[in-house]
């Protein structure tokens, strides 16, 4: 199988996967599939079993039950070497014995493809780096070693890309400019990448599709904007980008919307939006949604407000303002105001009323823990 | 050269008449002239009576400082024999503690590493054999290959020793005791060169479409290289010159006798000191010939 010379990725399927090492479950009933041609991100917190996953696929691990399936094929009891699969390690793990060019001509000389060298340092000059060919891995930068790991695992043009966090060690600048390339090359040569990560922007900028995962499970899997609008757990409304979450009881219930009562402020949110329609829920919205004013707004169907709070801290982040009120007995709500024009200036103290559209709220499927603050 | 092949440091030495010039020179000192008191005058020595003739008018073993090189043809015209049979054992024996060790040390420094007290019971192992005299160790061996043993009438009784072949005295017993005595002198530093061995590498390796055995012969043996030249240097360089295991004495006979013995027995049985001094000498030079240019041709020079 790995003798073959894909041009095209292969979509990946796991199905049931259950990993367990001796003493703790890492990864519990797992069902995933990834698009053929698709860039696919895992994203969750270190521990989450978003790197077990991927080296199962690889083959560096077996999964205690379940299987997996590369192109429709079973692979679930085949050896690393004999998968369709090159993976770019966090550790970039290159050879140091050898030369960047040989590093780079390491699988193809394994599959005996035709041209080794012509091939790894056509792969180079993909990475801007056919400079450096004749140097040893240490001699080089860590942001250069990335991308003779990724020349590495892409000139074998394998039909699944897993990249275990590559771009961890690099620094912000640096990190960005190869998020950019990652995704040209990802678009250029349309092989399937899965990409672990626990850095959410860097998997909203880049993927198609994100998992993001919690101990052991898929919490929720989308398109990075419906995952950003519509989260569906507390995990996922905190993990990806920030939220302010309300928990209260259900109340009233419209054709259209269903209502939640919060020390005494009514809160809603739209039928299809919310994933619980009775008894306790909680309705997050996006701190960037929200607005507040020194004067209590007019109270409307569309609108949700809540207040009279105090604002606690300001910090000032560059484009936006990010301001924490304290509203008696809801807790601390946060909202981010975009630095667009110039306005009355607000101070720590003043009293303000904070108000959305119902349209923004979210319903979730759980409650914050106990300890959490919502 | 090759002496660095020991040491693993690759520390490029600061030539800068600096203040701590001066601090090095004197931690130096005392080093230097215990080198040039103990090696450099003995070797300068060793050369000179090696190049020694007979008194013309002296009587028994004495002998008077003069320029002979023909000595030199003497020994290689007389002990040719005994200088190839040494090099013979040494590089069969070194092959024999390389096979041997480098699965073990592979074993206890890669797959003992999840259990550190197997790993230390294991190097225990090892090491525990140098608790007990080398010599009397070597004597065990006669004991249990003797022409009594069991093991050896076992051998006569299943037909694979004829009735007049015994294994005392026997080339196999020699490059036996030689391998036994000097395998963990080889297992050692090849423990310490697998045991830093990063396995993300042969995870790579695999990766890249490499079957275990490719794995191994292109990702894991390159870079356990240093370990795999220091432990055959170590091995090989005392065997050649060893005259213990070859001995009559041991486990040899006089038709197993390797230039240590031919050393031993010119120097102290026959008196011929010029005879052992260029003995010595040639088996240095031949070493130290031979050394070079197996640590240049295995070309782990910036490994070392």
């Amino acid at each position: 199988m790995a003798k073959e010379f894909v041009a095209r990725g292969a979509d990946l399927e796991l199905k049931q996967i259950h990993k367990e090492f001796p003493g703790f479950t890492a990864i519990e009933n797992l069902d995933l599939h990834v698009p053929a041609g698709e860039f696919f991100a895992l994203l969750g917190p270190s521990g989450c079993g978003k790197t077990t996953t991927l080296r199962l696929v690889a083959g560096l691990e077996s999964p205690t039950k379940g299987k997996i399936f590369i192109g429709g094929k079973d692979v679930t009891s085949t050896k690393p070497h004999e998968r369709p699969v090159n993976t770019v390690f966090q550790s970039y793990a290159l050879f140091p014995h050898m030369t960047v060019l040989e590093n780079v001509a390491f699988g193809l000389r394994q599959r005996k493809v035709a041209d080794p060298l012509a091939k790894a340092k056509d792969a180079l000059n993909l990475v801007q780096l056919s400079h450096l060919a004749d140097r040893k891995p240490q001699q080089l930068s860590g942001g250069q070693q990335q991308r003779v790991a990724l020349a590495r695992a892409l000139v074998n043009r394998p039909s699944l890309l897993l990249l275990d966090e590559p771009l961890g060690a690099l620094d912000l600048k640096l990190r960005r400019e190869m998020q950019t390339e990652l995704k040209a090359i990802q678009m250029e040569v349309g092989l399937t990448f899965l990409h672990v990560t626990h850095d959410q922007e860097e998997a909203m900028d880049m993927a198609d599709t994100v998992a993001v995962m919690n101990l052991g499970r898929i919490e929720q899997m989308g398109a990075p904007e419906t995952l950003y609008d519509r989260p569906k757990t507390v995990f996922v409304s905190k993990f990806l980008g920030q939220s302010n979450l309300l928990v209260g009881d259900v109340t009233s219930t419209s054709a259209n919307s269903i209502s939640i009562d919060v020390a005494g402020n009514k809160i809603s949110v739209p039928k299809n939006r919310a994933e619980k329609h009775k008894g306790k829920i909680a309705i997050g919205f996006r701190p960037e949604k929200a607005t507040f004013s020194s004067k209590k707004p007019t109270t409307s169907s569309s609108k949700n407000v809540i207040g009279p709070g105090e604002i606690i801290d300001i910090r000032f982040t560059g484009v936006s303002n990010q301001y924490l009120i304290e509203v008696p007995q809801l807790g601390n709500i946060t909202v981010f105001a975009q630095n667009m024009t110039h306005f009355a200036p607000i101070e720590v103290g003043a009293k303000v009323w904070i108000s959305w559209d119902v349209e923004n709220s979210f319903g979730l499927s759980d409650l914050p823990a106990q300890n959490e603050k919502a | 050269m090759a002496f660095a092949a020991f040491g693993s440091s690759n520390a490029p030495a600061a030539a800068k008449p600096t203040r701590s010039g001066k601090v090095v020179i004197a931690l130096l000192a005392p080093g230097l002239a215990y080198l040039g008191a103990f090696f450099l005058t003995p070797l300068f020595a060793l050369i000179m009576v090696s190049l020694e003739v007979p008194d013309p008018t002296g009587g028994y073993a004495e002998y008077v400082p003069a320029f002979e090189i023909g000595n030199y043809l003497y020994v290689i015209g007389e002990y040719l024999p005994h200088i190839l049979r040494s090099f013979g054992y040494a590089l069969a024996a070194t092959v024999l503690a390389l096979l041997i060790s480098y699965p073990l040390a592979y074993f206890i420094g890669v797959k003992a590493r999840p259990r550190p007290l197997l790993q230390k019971l294991m190097l225990t192992l090892v090491i525990a054999p140098f608790f007990i005299s080398f010599l009397l160790r070597t004597l065990a061996w006669k004991q249990i290959f003797s022409n009594e043993s069991w093991i050896v009438s076992s051998l006569h009784d299943i037909g694979l020793l004829a009735p007049t072949q015994y294994v005392v005295g026997t080339p196999f017993m020699v490059i036996f005791g030689l391998t036994y005595n000097f395998i963990p002198f080889m297992t050692l530093p090849l423990y310490t060169s697998l045991e830093r061995l990063d396995l993300r590498y042969l995870e790579a390796g695999s990766d890249l479409y490499a079957s275990p055995t490719k794995v191994f012969r292109k990702v894991t043996l390159p870079l356990s290289m240093p370990g795999i030249i220091s432990g055959t240097l170590l091995t090989f360089i005392p065997i050649a010159g060893d005259y213990i295991n070859a001995s009559g004495d041991f486990l040899g006979s006089s038709s197993t006798s390797m230039i240590g013995n031919v050393i031993e027995s010119n120097y102290l049985q026959i008196n011929d000191y010029p005879s052992a001094s260029a003995l010595s000498v040639l088996l240095m030079g031949v070493i130290l010939v031979l050394v070079t240019f197996y640590v240049k041709k295995s070309g782990t020079e910036d490994l070392l």
